[in-house]
């Protein structure tokens, strides 16, 4: 199964980035052979739609589910619409890319049934 | 003549100088007055329009019929505003991200798009006491974008045509520009004739003062001043007009009865009559620093 992790580097070892759209890269990662790869999110200067943005970009990676801290209403809609799972993991402690795939691993995420705020754009 | 009162920062006079340009001109001349304002519209409480007409404007977005829709995602990619994913079978559109450009009804391959209207504001519209045509946009709230509705006011024609009473008497548009310096007075600004710009002297309106200069500059429209709260902080305006080539046309000095007439919806040239012949001299002064 592939997961996509919002980090801020482009490094397992990065520091996990809690904003889904203007997150500044994300690691995918194969959770059977724990092979990975990174991509820079071209969301992220994005002037508005980030959101939109990142999520089209995780489907084109193909994964199946996604760890961020948060997911804005457009970003959950285009989600959901590709059959991604949302996972949630808080981003008020330093942890890394790698923490969070074993955080997964342990099955200690939770998912997000519905946005988690009213969005960034015009209310 | 289309005449542009701008400012930069808010709060620095634009209607009061806006309004009472358009009343002691309106004695002669045919007026029409635009309040470009569309974030909070404030030059009906000086010039009492009645506004009898009221029309939705906005922006058309795109639906997509699913039927005739293949998911290619060509409507996706040339969007540069990330309003339409392609993505799991289905053609999601976020109409608060779109702007209305029209281009993914344009580019579909199977004219699967067609265009619906969504409301950003209204235009109301009427005339005041000694007929001025005037017209107001007011966007609604939580919306952010006022451009769509400032090409609409600025299309506005009036159904009464404005009065005219002098012999020779001339077609005058003002417009009442938002505050700051950002897309919305760049719109208000395109296609005048010329920009008057209104500030204090005081350090936060000369450095927004410069801002919408630059803007002016650009469009290559000509450019005057009014330093409006004379006599509080200092002259680094009046240095910097200088330095610039940018005349002050009038000041207004900064009076404490002015404040309290304004705060009671007078206009300055009701509530200090004395200023009239000040107004007529700066329309004149406006009118003839524009090419023919």
């Amino acid at each position: 199964m592939k997961l996509a992790i919002s980090c801020s580097g482009t490094t397992l070892d990065s520091p996990f980035d809690a904003r889904f759209g203007r997150a500044a890269a994300f690691c995918v990662v194969d959770t059977d052979t724990g092979a990975w790869t990174a991509h820079a999110n071209p969301a992220l200067s994005a002037t508005g739609g980030a959101g939109v943005q990142a999520a089209q970009l995780v489907a084109k990676l193909g994964a199946q589910s996604v760890v961020s801290g948060a997911y804005g209403p457009k970003a959950f809609d285009t989600l959901s619409a590709a059959g991604i799972a949302m996972l949630l993991a808080a981003g008020n402690e330093a942890r890394s890319a790698a923490d969070i795939l074993a955080l997964f691993q342990a099955g200690d995420l939770i998912q997000a049934g519905a946005p988690s705020h009213t969005g960034h754009h015009g209310g | 003549m289309r005449i542009v009162v701008a400012s930069g920062k808010g709060g620095t006079g634009k209607t009061t100088v806006a309004t009472s340009l358009a009343l002691v001109a309106a004695e002669q001349d045919a007026v029409c007055f635009r309040d470009c304002d569309v974030e909070a519209p404030n030059a009906a409480l000086f010039l009492h329009p009645v506004l009898d007409s009221h029309r939705e404007v906005g922006i058309l977005v795109p639906q997509v019929d699913a039927q005739t829709c293949t998911y290619c995602g060509t409507c996706a990619e040339v969007c540069q505003f990330h309003a339409i994913a392609v993505i799991g079978g289905k053609t999601l559109v976020f109409p608060d991200l779109c702007h209305g450009c029209g281009s993914c009804t344009l580019v579909c391959p199977e004219q699967a798009i067609s265009e619906r209207l969504a409301v950003l504001g209204v235009i109301d519209s009427g005339s005041t006491p000694e007929g001025i045509a005037f017209a107001q946009g007011v966007m609604n709230v939580g919306q952010p974008m006022a451009v769509p509705i400032l090409r609409e006011l600025k299309q506005w024609s009036p159904a009464i045509p404005p009065a005219a009473c002098g012999e020779g008497a001339r077609d005058i548009e003002i417009r009442d520009a938002p505050p700051g310096a950002s897309c919305p007075v760049v719109e208000t600004l395109r296609g005048a004739d010329f920009v008057l710009l209104v500030t204090e002297p005081t350090p936060f309106g000369l450095h927004d003062l410069k801002q919408v200069a630059a803007i002016a500059r650009d469009l290559g429209l000509p450019a005057g001043v009014v330093v409006n709260r004379d006599g509080i902080g200092d002259d680094a305006v009046g240095a910097w007009c200088a330095a610039n080539d940018l005349p002050i046309l009038l000041r207004i000095p900064m009076q404490r009865r002015i404040a309290e007439a304004i705060a009671r919806g007078t206009s300055l040239v009701a509530a200090a009559p004395e200023y009239r012949s000040g107004f007529r001299d700066l329309l004149e002064d406006i009118i003839s620093r524009v090419p023919a």
